[in-house]
């Protein structure tokens, strides 16, 4: 208790130091929590794919599509429990400044392996019987003030054409790390529209989506797609959805690396910080180590005393730091919410936070530790007065 | 120069020497001195600066090791004592009076007073007894809530004289305890520390430059370029 009252005192003996450490240190401690929370965002994808769902694309690149015909023969293949397809469609909302995804998919099946997307029945019941209606998620909805029987209008950019839709369901996410700002449509209705325009273009797919019977048999069952399709005009790639969706982000690894790196800097420098204002509160109290040696105290209460103010200096800018992060994460993903659907602090964010924060106290707290154990007391006596 | 044969000795010095460094050359402090120091006894050490009183009153109290010779305070050579045990016996033993008193600022009176205690296995309640007797020794009893900036040179040193005699030392080293302090302030300072020798039997080693406070000294002795060549009753 004693130790605890000595530790509390000496911190904020200098208050305006002790006060920019602390600040330095909540800003370090956000700064870092945002960053990793970004890199949790950018694969949010990955994370919440499923085992249970294949996905097929053409092999060559997801640029290509499939004909629609494969889904009876893969539907045939062992071990698949439904299939489904979609496409992206790419549309845009009035301005492309109004960017969120959307996928004409099959409405009878679609849904069905998309447990996570969570729609009350009558309107999933009115969403497959109108062929223009469409389902949105309930953040993207809220985004633009949507109800159910709104008309919303896409213009294509990879289709041609502007299509009209009516919001026939809103659909809400089995839990907060479920994507919300989705824009499904049925791909018949842009089908029937290709037919008019691009005939060539009609009755082909972007993508099937395959739900597996078992999950360990996802290898097998991606060989045996894959096989069915051989030496044909579009040979296909079947992966987990894992691994369709790091595809995507292995195209932008180099700047989730580039923001790990930054977060970690971050953490570096404030290290360096608060081993600078240790560094000078245990010069400026070598007298005072001094004193206590003089009266017996020995180097591990000494220790305790350099150590402990440190780690008391990061725990409260550390504890601020990380109480803030909640928040500001929380306003960052709304501002940002076009980019990043799912913005959440990770748990592993938050024992990384910690675990810097015990880093950074115990190593700031080394150099001075050992200056303050090892000052002869004559020594340090003598710098006093 | 040694006490007589019906006093009980309290320290033995025999042939201490002691050199520093600087850069290659060793610097010789003091050579070859030996002396006693009676139980009970209150000791000045004079002499001009540079001529290694403090240093001797260093090795004495256990905060600095000698380069030969032996140390002997109550029967225990403190030259065989390693760093921890050597710590163990100053908690106990010695009670230090410093110059700038060098009391913990963030600390007030009474916490000062109860630093030393915090070594011993005390409980809290028979801490706060020693302390409040040690602040009332020193007539500071209503000023143990202050902290050292709230309180007089003369009072911060009451209270640096309180947290030395809390564990109840057989010795009290005190360097130029008077050194910081007005006339009148001095004089209290001395006065309490005659009292603490002469009612409670503490054997006080005091470094000076102040004839006047050598005066308050049973005996004073004079060193010089390392050598203790006076000695004066």
């Amino acid at each position: 208790m004693f130790l605890l009252k000595l530790l509390f005192r000496n911190a904020f003996r200098h208050r305006l130091r002790t006060l920019l450490t602390v600040l330095g240190i909540t800003v370090a401690i956000l700064a870092f929590g945002l960053l990793q929370t970004v890199v949790t965002a950018w694969y949010a994808g990955v994370n919440n794919s499923s085992s249970t769902r294949l996905v097929t694309r053409n092999a060559v690149s997801l640029v290509f599509s499939l004909p629609i015909a494969y889904q009876e023969r893969i539907r045939r293949i062992e071990g698949v429990s439904a299939v489904s397809y979609a496409n992206w469609f790419g549309g845009v909302y009035i301005t492309e400044k109004n960017f969120f995804p959307n996928f004409a998919i099959d409405a009878k099946s679609y849904l069905d392996l998309y447990p996570e997307f969570v729609l009350k029945p009558e309107e999933k019941r009115d969403f497959q019987r109108d062929r223009k209606g469409c389902v949105v998620g309930r953040k993207l909805a809220e985004r633009f003030g949507w109800k159910l029987g709104d008309s919303v209008p896409l213009r294509g950019t990879i289709f041609p054409g502007n299509l009209e839709f009516v919001v026939r369901g809103i659909y809400t996410g089995v839990d907060t790390a479920t994507d919300e700002s989705q824009f499904f449509f049925h791909w018949e209705y842009l089908n029937e529209t290709l037919r008019k325009s691009i005939a060539r273009r009609a009755d082909q797919i972007g993508v099937y989506i395959i739900g597996l019977k078992n999950p360990q048999s996802a290898a097998e069952v991606s060989l045996a797609v894959d096989a069915t399709f051989k030496n044909s005009l579009a040979e296909t790639l079947t992966e987990t959805e894992k691994a369709f969706q790091l595809s995507f982000v292995s195209m932008t690894e180099a700047i989730v690396v580039a923001i790990r790196i930054v977060s970690f800097v971050v953490i570096i420098i404030i290290m360096v910080v608060v081993a600078n204002t240790m560094a000078m509160t245990a010069r400026e109290r070598i007298g005072e180590y001094a004193i206590f040696k003089a009266m017996g105290f020995q180097a591990h209460h000494i220790a305790g005393m350099v150590f402990g103010e440190s780690l008391f200096i990061t725990a409260t800018g550390g504890g601020l730091g990380i109480l803030l992060t909640f928040p500001v994460a929380r306003k960052f993903g709304e501002v940002m919410g076009n980019f990043f659907p799912v913005f959440q602090v990770d748990s592993s964010t938050l024992y990384m936070d910690l675990v810097f924060c015990l880093i950074v106290g115990v190593i700031a707290g080394i150099f001075p530790t050992w200056r303050a154990i090892r000052i002869k007391i004559a020594d340090g006596l003598r710098r006093i007065g | 120069m040694s006490v007589s044969g019906e006093q009980q000795i309290m320290v033995t010095v025999n042939a201490v020497s002691k050199s520093y460094r600087r850069g290659n050359q060793p610097v010789p402090v003091l050579e070859g001195i030996s002396f006693e120091i009676a139980k009970g006894e209150f000791l000045a050490l004079m002499g001009p600066s540079g001529s290694g009183k403090s240093t001797l009153l260093n090795l004495i109290a256990g905060i600095d090791t000698v380069d030969s010779g032996s140390i002997v305070i109550n029967g225990v050579d403190i030259a065989t004592l390693d760093e921890s045990e050597l710590a163990r016996w100053r908690a106990s033993n010695v009670g230090f009076i410093f110059q700038f008193y060098n009391l913990i600022p963030v600390l007030t009176a009474y916490e000062n007073v109860e630093l030393p205690l915090l070594l011993t296995t005390l409980s809290r309640h028979e801490r706060r007894r020693h302390v409040e007797a040690a602040l009332d020794v020193v007539s500071l009893s209503d000023r143990k809530e202050h902290f050292p900036s709230q309180l007089s040179g003369g009072q911060q040193q009451r209270v640096a004289i309180a947290r030395a005699i809390v564990t109840d030392p057989a010795i009290l080293v005190a360097d130029e305890p008077t050194g910081d302090l007005d006339r009148v302030s001095a004089g209290e300072i001395l006065e309490l520390m005659g009292r603490l020798n002469a009612e409670q039997g503490k054997t006080i080693i005091m470094v000076t430059h102040d004839p006047r406070a050598a005066e308050k000294a049973h005996i004073i002795r004079q060193l010089d370029k390392g050598l203790l060549n006076d000695v004066s009753a």
